[in-house]
């Protein structure tokens, strides 16, 4: 275990907020239907961390070249400073971690994000998840029943190999939904076709949602209906996850009533899901609102 | 007994350029550090020679949809349009901050206009911070603004419009880096009607415009179509560049002002190739992607390489590789 961050000599105007940069050996890694769970030592990132918040993680070792970190939701962290990731390995930088072998080392940014806000007061509260999405819930489950919260979870995904954490659901929720598509495990559906029954049921006042985009657009619809603040983690492709590189945008309305093209690494990722400007994605593409902040002078010079 | 001290304390790493002196010759490039916060998680800013902040135009942006970015073998294709808050929030804002923590700025400023670059300078040059800025680096040069056709950078005239009117603009004391696109046919043109328009050094080179298809779906993988390239890809396509404007300079074709390279630089060796072949300072850029700490790490590994080649200062390496031409020829 080595940190590149502790070779910063000491100057005048120094960090204040410091964001841990360190090599992380793999210690375990298992597959779970149709991921992978990866487990880092990496006491610095653990020890800060919180639930929502995620690691950038860079792949292919010091030459590769795929200079674009991959950006993974803490699934959890241990006292003992490990850090655990779920990977569905997709393209080649998720394959080359998936295939790393034990006491590989990987270099680690984080934790990077906001974390879910949490509420002050013991709430009723419903946990979404579609898919891996789902990574980050079980250990908000924890502290938000360690707060006094009443707490269910919905899961969802295509098929039951695709579905992350039913069993660990069990253990840290008061009641469990599963839904597949192909009706294999749960119910037959999307988590849509149960989440009025849950959130009714349950009086929800916060729904927690992490997953793609097109079911957290559901998830904040429903829980809106029914008086439920929804608060969502998003998905968006990340180059750098630290808020230099602008890509991961999307367009939010803040307390001002105005919508910005906020970043959802350092601005995000989680985001009250009412602010979302969720008609602007479509078709794998977001469009910039024409009254968002700034949208005019773009458009006028942007063909 | 201390065994004897190692490292990058033994050279000289000071530069001057066109006025602008600095303790060490490592920036980040335009773009890819946003204006400072965010890498200040990871290293102290005012440790690089001078902080190259996001271009800024006259009025707030809000940039393109998305998605903005594809992966590229060694590189990556973006196409953010230059979103940002505006001059004036900027000076307001950002710039206050910097100068809290001690940067050196190079303000990378741009218009849709040639009056819009001097409208921008001009509202710089009257806030309230304005004595953190040791620089002005005109981007005359992103491809993913305006009608790519009229890029100024593309032309010679456009070129010397902007950077003379922004150098007119501007006080004396601060330089004018003009940063020049390597997607033309003869940059050493445009290098050359830079400076003779007030350029007081050049920033080479900016992203390379081109594309990808996205195979799933067979459209462009990004929303802007086109976007620019950058990344270790280019750094071949940055090194010839300097190397033919240097060149030219030499030969007494160009008058000789300071070249700020920048393009595909991850490693101290790279950004030495830049220095031998006439960069006076470097630029790292899409690196920092991929490592937070990339320019701080390059400023040592490059005076670590230079030490190690027997350098006593860093400015005797820049544009060394020409003087070796000839027996090799």
């Amino acid at each position: 275990m080595s940190t590149t961050s502790q070779e910063r000599p000491p100057s005048q105007g120094a960090p204040s907020e410091h964001t841990p940069v360190v090599t992380g050996e793999l210690i375990t890694k298992r597959r779970v239907g149709a991921y992978h769970h990866l487990t880092f030592l990496a006491p610095e990132v653990a020890e800060l961390a919180r639930p929502g918040q995620f690691v950038a993680l860079a792949v292919g070792g010091e030459v590769s070249a795929n200079l674009l970190r991959r950006c993974f939701s803490i699934h959890q962290v241990s006292p003992g400073g490990t850090v655990d990731v779920v990977v569905a390995a997709r393209g080649p930088g998720t394959r080359w971690l998936t295939d790393l072998s034990t006491h590989h080392e990987v270099n680690i940014v984080g934790p990077l994000g906001g974390g879910f806000p949490l509420p002050k007061d013991p709430a009723s509260c419903v946990l979404v998840g579609g898919g891996y999405g789902s990574a980050p819930l079980f250990w908000l489950a924890t502290v938000l029943k360690e707060r006094g919260c009443q707490v269910e979870i919905v899961l969802g995904a295509a098929t039951g190999d695709r579905l992350f954490g039913v069993t660990q659901a069990r253990r840290v929720t008061d009641r469990v939904t599963v839904t597949t598509d192909d009706g294999s495990i749960g119910t037959k559906g999307w988590v849509s076709a149960v989440l009025p029954d849950v959130i009714g049921r349950s009086r929800a006042d916060i729904v927690y949602g992490c997953g793609p985009m097109a079911m957290l657009k559901s998830v904040t619809e429903i829980a809106s209906a029914h008086d439920a603040v929804a608060q969502v983690a998003v998905e968006e492709s990340m180059a750098c996850g630290i808020g230099v590189c602008m890509t991961c945008v999307m367009p939010v309305t803040g307390e001002d009533g105005l919508t910005r093209m906020l970043r959802s690494c350092v601005e995000g990722p989680v985001f009250r899901g009412d602010r979302i400007r969720w008609e602007a994605f479509e078709n794998g593409r977001c469009q910039v609102p024409e009254d968002a902040y700034g949208a005019a002078s773009t458009r006028a010079t942007n063909d | 007994m201390a065994p004897p001290r190692q490292g990058p304390l033994m050279i000289d790493m000071r530069v001057d350029l066109a006025g602008m002196r600095l303790p060490n010759p490592l920036m980040p490039a335009s773009g890819c550090a946003a204006n400072g916060k965010e890498l200040h998680r990871f290293f102290d800013i005012a440790e690089l020679g001078a902080f190259v902040t996001k271009t800024v135009l006259a009025d707030p942006r809000s940039g393109r949809g998305t998605p903005r970015m594809a992966e590229t073998p060694s590189g990556m294709l973006n196409s953010i349009g230059l979103q940002g808050p505006g001059i004036l929030d900027f000076t307001r804002g950002d710039l206050v901050w910097l100068k809290s923590v001690g940067a050196r700025v190079l303000v990378s400023i741009a218009g849709n206009t040639v009056g819009e670059f001097g409208d921008v300078a001009v509202v710089l040059s009257e806030s309230p911070a304005f004595d953190a800025v040791v620089g002005v680096e005109v981007n005359i040069s992103c491809p993913n603004v305006a009608n790519r056709g009229l890029v100024f950078a593309c032309d010679p005239l456009s070129s010397a419009n902007v950077v003379a009117l922004v150098r007119e603009k501007l006080p004396r004391h601060i330089p004018v880096f003009a940063k020049l696109s390597a997607d033309v046919t003869d940059i050493v043109q445009i290098a050359s009607a830079c400076v003779k328009a007030g350029a007081d050094g050049l920033t080479m080179i900016n992203t390379l415009l081109a594309m990808v298809i996205d195979t799933d779906l067979l459209r462009p993988q990004v929303a802007g179509v086109t976007g620019g390239l950058s990344g270790p890809a280019i750094r071949p396509v940055a090194v010839r560049a300097i190397w033919q404007v240097r060149a030219a300079m030499i030969e007494g074709d160009i008058a000789s002002v300071p070249i700020i390279g920048v393009g595909g630089v991850r490693t101290g060796d790279d950004a030495l190739q830049l220095v031998a072949a006439g960069a006076s300072a470097i630029q790292v850029g899409t690196a920092t992607f991929n490592d937070p700490t990339a320019p701080v790490r390059v400023k040592r590994e490059l005076a670590a390489a230079l030490q190690d080649k027997g350098f006593a200062r860093f400015s005797d390496a820049v544009g060394i590789a020409h003087t070796r031409l000839d027996k090799a020829r």
